[in-house]
């Protein structure tokens, strides 16, 4: 065993997961040799067209045996159908032991529980969430949970820790040589960012369309020279869930006052000017952020430089307002934004290496200035917890959330002090998802806890005079005087789930549940 | 003056709410054991209110509590239950008759003798919501020395005048401007009445606009989302304050000199204007609020 800087007891070698390299800093692991790279192949003009007849056809074509690694990514968002049929095909194919390696799994997915329980499906490398999470922590899987961020899975995939035996890639449309666009078809999702790293380094790649287009496809997101098959199916998934999502601010009160207490911070800050970059997510309070800095960035004249991360209609009509010059997007979270990636050559399709990945010649949340993140729960040295809830079941991936508060100058993670009567704010969180080190402040209805680390902050907060600041004690204090100290999670000594942070190194770990 | 731009209604059985509306910034918090609580949660709420109250950290805020009215037999038991733990003042709904005004002194006398509470400390905030409590709002206003500010109804007072909601609540014009009138005439403050369309932003500034003009000196509130609103429309202009701080300016150096009354852009400046300048000054937040 061996505390890591994050303060986390962790094995130095976890059954199912092997050796662990630990945790020590966030700028701590630099990288040795190369890249991976996949087996050369070659085509010639005898082949010209990578169709299959279904996704059986394209499975025994890509040479898919019991125990490899298949990729999918999560663009289609909870009206996925890819996945589900592929591995239905798989099972139907007499295929077992599979490492499930997605970019992130929604509530659809929990039709895969059969196949976990079948033996299909062995391992997950990935975020789990609802009813597949649960079932990972009652201890229903063999082998332990994976868990990266946008970054980190890019990074584990380039430097060779992953090898993706087949990528299927959910493309809304194809041509028959294999050139893909996400922006086109009845399936458009926008973005294929978080595809790219799969396409340019599986063994072998699979697209699965329902649009298949004339050679050559329009706006390609990932070229032919990637793609060795194309299948074409009737659905590769259901619109009203592949682009959700609102771009209505909420009127829950506290939400706007957690919402306001950002911004105000963020308008304190010395990034507040010309040339702001700025990352937030689609949630609630996070739209609520951006819709009072962007009333701000008005007010004070502010042009933006550019918006990351998940793209909103919010942040497209930031863009054509003139508060950013560009979009940089990973992923598309509604019409508009797919409709504005389709057509608007500033809103820019980056990949997840592109966006969040710690190992390469620089990333963009390098150059990213204030990020506003959520978190089940935050302590005292300013770690937060996205992963685990309140109960110690695994049930959120880890998403942008490490790789943006690393990157970002200015980290805040908002989160009410107390969700129905469990505190958000805690001595020691139950799982270190990212470390304090990179958290530079916490916002709550009750006050705004600035990381003394940044002194700077304080200061201007100070100076700004209209952000109610708190300590961190002051906060954890308050949520246990509100609800009492809270009974320890039990569990057992199993590990079932293996936090990875952006580096590669273990940050933490679950443990299985307790039946109860 | 103090000011009461904004009294937030906070439900007594909803601990949430209890908790954090004085997070949301209004001038003071109404917590409700009446209309929010059904009659079978009223033992509950009590104790819930009682319990927040313990707790005692509500910012800034004057804290009130709305008692249940005095034509119920729970009164005693609310006004006894939460006095002691030292509130600002209470809200009686439905008064009609200033006699209960006087008993509700004399009961809160007692309650604040026995809890060590200085007698006199706790202030009366009543709620006209019938034909007969407006026409009386004077004698109201002054049956007890406690009483704070008067209050006119809504939904209810509707009910009693036999008339329903219009979109610019034309069927309140008159008693509202009666309540003005009386709470000024009995040095009280007049603050109004609820503004129920909570997503009706602009609808909210239009009321607050006009029950400004008539001369209420705040608005309750239902929703905190009303708040900054309210708050706005309350706020002076950049030329009101300026004028303001002529006023007080000119005031001090006329007392500096021994002199009375002195002319500030042309206009006499006597003492209630020197007064109303300050009140100004206030409400921007460039002074504080003295003694009522």
């Amino acid at each position: 065993m061996t505390i890591n800087t994050a303060g986390r007891n962790i094995p130095d070698s976890i059954p199912g997961y092997g050796d662990v390299k630990h945790f020590e800093g966030h700028d701590k692991r630099i990288p040795e040799g190369n890249r991976y790279g996949k087996k050369n192949r070659a085509s010639f003009n005898n082949k010209t067209d990578k169709t299959l007849p279904d996704i059986k056809a394209a499975i025994s074509a890509s040479g898919l045996k019991s125990g490899m690694t298949v990729s999918f990514h999560h663009h289609l968002r909870n009206g996925d159908f890819v996945v589900n049929a592929v591995m239905d095909a798989c099972a139907e194919m007499g295929i077992r032991d599979l490492v499930l390696f997605p970019t992130a799994l929604f509530g659809v997915h929990k039709h895969l529980t059969k196949h976990i329980k079948s033996g299909v499906i062995r391992q997950i490398q990935g975020s789990v969430n609802g009813p597949i999470g649960q079932l990972a922590s009652e201890g229903g899987m063999e082998v332990p949970v994976v868990l990266r961020s946008h970054g980190g899975r890019p990074r584990a995939v380039t430097s060779g820790n992953i090898v993706i035996d087949v990528a299927f890639i959910a493309a809304p449309t194809s041509d028959r040589y294999g050139n893909l666009s996400g922006a086109v078809g009845k399936s458009a999702c926008g973005s294929l960012g978080y595809a790219h790293s799969d396409a340019e380094y599986a063994e072998c790649v699979v697209a699965i369309t329902d649009n298949l287009a004339p050679f050559p496809a329009s706006n390609i997101h990932i070229p032919q020279y990637f793609v060795d098959y194309v299948v074409t199916v009737e659905s590769i998934g259901d619109p009203a869930g592949i682009v959700s999502g609102t771009t209505r601010v909420t009127r829950d009160p506290m939400r706007l006052l957690i919402a306001r207490n950002a911004a105000r911070l963020i308008e304190s800050s010395q990034y507040f000017k010309d040339g702001i970059s700025f990352q937030t997510g689609a949630g609630g309070i996070s739209l609520a952020v951006a819709a009072y800095v962007r009333d701000a960035m008005r007010e004070r004249g502010i042009k933006g430089s550019f918006g990351l991360g998940g793209i909103t209609e919010f942040f497209v009509d930031m863009m054509k307002e003139g508060l950013f010059e560009r979009l940089m997007d990973v992923q598309s979270f509604d019409l508009a934004a797919v409709k504005s990636i389709g057509e608007n050559p500033n809103h820019i399709e980056i990949s997840a290496d592109w966006y969040a990945n710690p190992w390469n010649a620089g990333c963009a949340v390098n150059m990213l200035d204030t990020v506003v993140l959520g978190a089940t729960e935050v302590d005292r040295n300013f770690n937060a917890n996205v992963n685990t809830e309140a109960d110690g079941a695994l049930l959120h991936g880890i998403g942008g959330h490490q790789d943006t508060a690393a990157g970002a100058q200015l980290t805040i993670i908002t989160t009410p002090l107390l969700r129905g009567r469990i505190p958000c704010a805690v001595d020691s969180v139950y799982t270190v998802t990212t470390p304090g080190e990179v958290v530079d402040a916490v916002v709550t209805e009750f006050g705004v806890a600035i990381n003394p680390r940044r002194q700077d902050l304080i200061d201007a907060a100070k100076e700004a005079g209209n952000i109610p600041l708190v300590t961190m004690d002051e906060l954890i204090e308050k949520a246990e005087g509100l609800t009492g100290k809270m009974s320890p999670v039990e569990t057992e000594e199993r590990i079932i789930g293996v936090v990875e942070y952006r580096d590669g190194t273990v940050i933490d770990v679950v443990r299985q549940l307790k039946k109860k | 003056m103090k000011l009461r731009r904004t009294k937030l209604y906070l439900p007594g059985n909803n601990p949430n709410m209890l908790l954090r509306g004085h997070l949301f910034g209004p001038d003071g918090v109404i917590l409700d054991l009446e209309d929010a609580v059904a009659m079978s949660e009223k033992d509950a709420a009590r104790i819930l209110v009682r319990d927040v109250l313990t707790r005692g950290d509500f910012g800034d805020c004057e804290v009130t509590v709305r008692i249940n009215a005095m034509d119920t037999d729970l009164w005693r038991t609310d006004i006894e239950t939460v006095v002691p733990c030292g509130i600002d003042g209470i809200r009686i709904p439905k008064v009609e008759n200033p006699k209960d005004v006087a008993l509700m002194g004399e009961a809160l006398s007692e309650i604040e003798s026995k809890a060590g509470i200085p007698v006199g400390k706790t202030l009366i905030f009543c709620l006209l919501e019938t034909a007969l409590g407006i026409w009386r709002s004077y004698e109201i206003a002054t049956a007890s020395k406690r009483v704070a500010a008067i209050c006119p109804g809504g939904e209810d007072l509707r009910a009693d005048l036999k008339t329903t909601r219009s979109e610019n609540s034309e069927e309140l014009i008159g008693p509202r401007r009666i309540v003005v009138l009386a709470a000024h005439a009995a040095g009280v403050d007049a603050l109004d009445t609820v503004y129920a369309d909570i997503t009706n932003d602009a609808g909210l500034r239009r009321e607050t606009e006009w029950v400004k003009q008539l001369g209420f000196q705040g608005k309750s509130v239902i929703h905190p989302n009303q708040i900054p609103i309210i708050h706005d429309v309350f706020t002076p202009t950049a030329k009101e304050i300026e004028q303001a701080k002529r006023i007080v300016e000119a005031a001090a150096e006329a007392a500096a000199k021994g002199l009375g009354a002195v002319q500030v852009d042309g206009r006499m400046v006597d003492r209630p204007v020197v007064k109303r300048a300050e009140f100004t000054l206030q409400r921007a937040g460039l002074k504080s609020g003295g003694e009522k």
